[in-house]
């Protein structure tokens, strides 16, 4: 397993995403490429608008899936598609905050040929775990 | 799944008696085949399901049931307020109130022959579809909450469709207890562009055929006949739905112990129905129900302006609009005794028997059509509400198939185009914005839907009709 990565595990009807990285941060980053995977392949979307979001979790599963539903919401109401993805965290008083800038554009039906929306990130087979590797995130989005 | 851990009641009835945590029974409805197919983890999801607390009669799976998340899709289980029962998100799913509505068109197969592709046109222009696509229609405030509260019964008011076709929709096209004041800013900012949009995904548009009659004297009660040409619409609540889903998942899952309620799987998220997160998730809901409902209300709308562009002799008349990704109050009787009970189905729809006081008035002499989705390469068929099926079900039956093959792999089988030019070999036209999105809705990716509506009749639970098949399909 390289430094970083993500790649999707097969659910039955949905699709699961796993990503790692050497810490919580560049993790998230491999999760929000493994997200766009699910809708385009992220090498045909440009980035060339970056957006900056934050969401907040009192551990880092639940961080996890605010993640992801608050990429789902940006691109559900800008219409966009995200490539890049930069992730910093901060904890205080047992709260982790997250901010990101991401870079996107509007969706291209054409160019991109998006296959289906994301509709949230399920709680089922939620992994968030540090090893001597990193991290290793799991989740299970609808679509 | 290993058949030999359940214990066989009937030749399709498989019963999971309680262990550890499990309050009531586990029951699933299929063939020996179609269970030996299921994922072990249907079970496990089905125990965990009966382990809820207020759970009453037992913890269901439909013969299409599959590895959901939290409930198994294809799941059914009802509770009851006055017992502690729950509501939970979970139990209802992401897209709540996901559903299918068929129209009559009054033209038949012959009558469409040589504009095939010109309908398959409009229809696609007419009705957005897909990622990032955005409906005509954009709601103020004050109308996101008065469809909110109103649903399809909303849509007719604004022009959209007839007041005729609130007869044939459940709840009369308007869900009661709706509260647009529990629905978040976030999930009114994602709607107020999609109304009247298709989605993606499973989601569809169909133009069928009825291809053979199963039960003659109910499809003449439904007014259907052989070479009959019908509008089928999949589609859901949208983003708002998708919204309130993530919200309240969170949200309950977070809150559960507070409750002391020990969830099993977090996915199970819930609250107890009489707790005050647990009626302001059940406003929210009933508000994305009507959501659901106005959607496919607006979309018949647009179909109808559709064919009257290429068919003018249409006349497309409502057989039935039925949700399978709820929590409806209902009244089933248990142990000889009426109840009220939340009855939570997630890729679940009724099938209610004829007579049934749930059931709208306009069908309850002949019972209600369930309306069963394919694949846009083989069939989808519509089946009635046997008579017993409440005491088996509380009224339940299957949804569709199920996916044979996930989505990668598809995509890896499949490429778009060459699916697209072996259905119009068969005779059969597909829209779509995206190559990829047909791949992935390759026909050979899902399970043959046979299998599936002959077990569901042969465990009492609904009785095939008629047999469509597909002629135009838009996808998003």
């Amino acid at each position: 397993m390289t430094t970083s990565g993500w790649q999707h595990f097969e659910h039955q009807a949905d699709i699961g995403l796993r990503a790692w990285g050497p810490d919580l941060g560049a993790a998230l980053e491999q999760a929000g490429l493994a997200l766009t995977a699910v809708i385009t392949e992220p090498q045909r979307v440009v980035g060339r608008e970056e957006v900056a979001l934050s969401c907040a979790a009192d551990d880092p599963e639940f961080l996890l899936v605010e993640w992801l539903d608050t990429l789902i919401y940006a691109m559900a109401i800008r219409r966009m598609l995200f490539a890049g993805f930069e992730v910093a965290i901060s904890g205080a008083g047992g709260t982790y905050h997250l901010t990101a800038t991401v870079l996107g554009e509007p969706v291209d039906r054409d160019r991109h040929q998006p296959a289906v929306e994301v509709k949230g990130a399920t709680l089922t087979g939620l992994r968030a775990e540090r090893g001597d590797g990193g991290w290793l995130l799991e989740c299970v989005v609808d679509v | 799944m290993e058949v030999s851990r359940l214990r066989q009641e009937g030749p399709y009835r498989w019963v999971m008696d309680p262990v550890g945590a499990m309050r009531t029974r586990g029951v699933i409805y299929g063939d020996a085949d179609l269970l030996g197919e299921m994922d072990e983890r249907v079970l496990e999801q089905l125990a965990n399901v009966a382990s809820l607390p207020g759970i009453v009669g037992p913890a269901y799976a439909m013969p299409d049931a599959h590895w959901g998340y939290g409930f198994p899709i294809g799941g059914v289980a009802a509770f009851d307020p006055e017992a502690g029962g729950v509501v939970s998100a979970g139990g209802v799913g992401f897209d709540i109130s996901c559903g299918v509505r068929t129209l009559h068109t009054g033209v038949t197969a012959a009558d469409l022959a040589g504009r095939e592709d010109a309908l398959a046109d409009q229809l696609f222009h007419r009705i957005p579809a897909g990622v990032g696509s955005r409906g005509k229609i954009h709601l103020s405030a004050a109308e996101m909450d008065d469809m909110l509260a109103g649903g399809a019964r909303w849509a007719v008011g604004e022009g959209y469709g007839h007041p005729h076709d609130l007869n044939r929709t459940e709840e009369l096209g308007q869900m009661a207890g709706a509260d647009p004041e529990q629905v978040s800013d976030k999930a009114k900012q994602r709607q107020k562009d999609e109304m009247g949009t298709l989605g993606s995904g499973n989601h569809y548009l169909e133009i069928q055929q009825v291809a053979a009659i199963h039960d003659a004297e109910t499809a003449a009660g439904f007014g259907l006949h052989e070479g009959d040409l019908l509008a089928t619409i999949h589609c859901g609540s949208r983003g708002l739905g998708h919204q309130i889903g993530s919200e309240a998942l969170k949200s309950m899952a977070r809150s559960a112990s507070k409750h002391g309620i020990d969830l099993p799987d977090n996915e199970l998220a819930c609250a107890p129905l009489t707790s005050a997160e647990g009626q302001a998730y059940l406003g929210a809901m009933r508000g994305a129900i009507n959501c659901a409902l106005a959607n496919r209300q607006i979309i018949t709308h647009l179909t109808r302006q559709a064919f009257a562009d290429v068919l003018p002799e249409a006349n497309l008349n409502l057989l039935y609009d039925v949700s399978h990704n709820t929590c409806k109050e209902e009244t089933h009787k248990v142990d000889g005794a009426e109840r009220r009970l939340f009855v939570h189905r997630k890729g679940a729809t009724r099938a209610l028997e004829a007579g049934s006081t749930n059931l709208t008035p306009a069908l309850r002499g002949v019972g209600q059509p369930v309306l069963i989705g394919g694949t846009m390469g083989t069939a989808s068929y519509i089946l009635v509400g046997m008579a017993g099926n409440d005491a088996r079900s509380f009224g339940s039956s299957c949804h569709g198939a199920g996916r044979r093959m996930s989505r990668n792999q598809a995509r890896k089988q499949w490429r778009g185009e060459e699916v697209l030019r072996e259905l119009r070999d068969r005779g059969m036209r597909v829209r779509s914005p995206s190559m990829r999105g047909v791949a992935e809705e390759a026909p050979e990716a899902y399970k043959a839907v046979e299998q599936v509506v002959e077990a569901a009749e042969a465990s009492g639970l609904s009785q095939r009709v008629v047999r469509l098949v597909p002629r135009i399909t838009i996808k998003g």
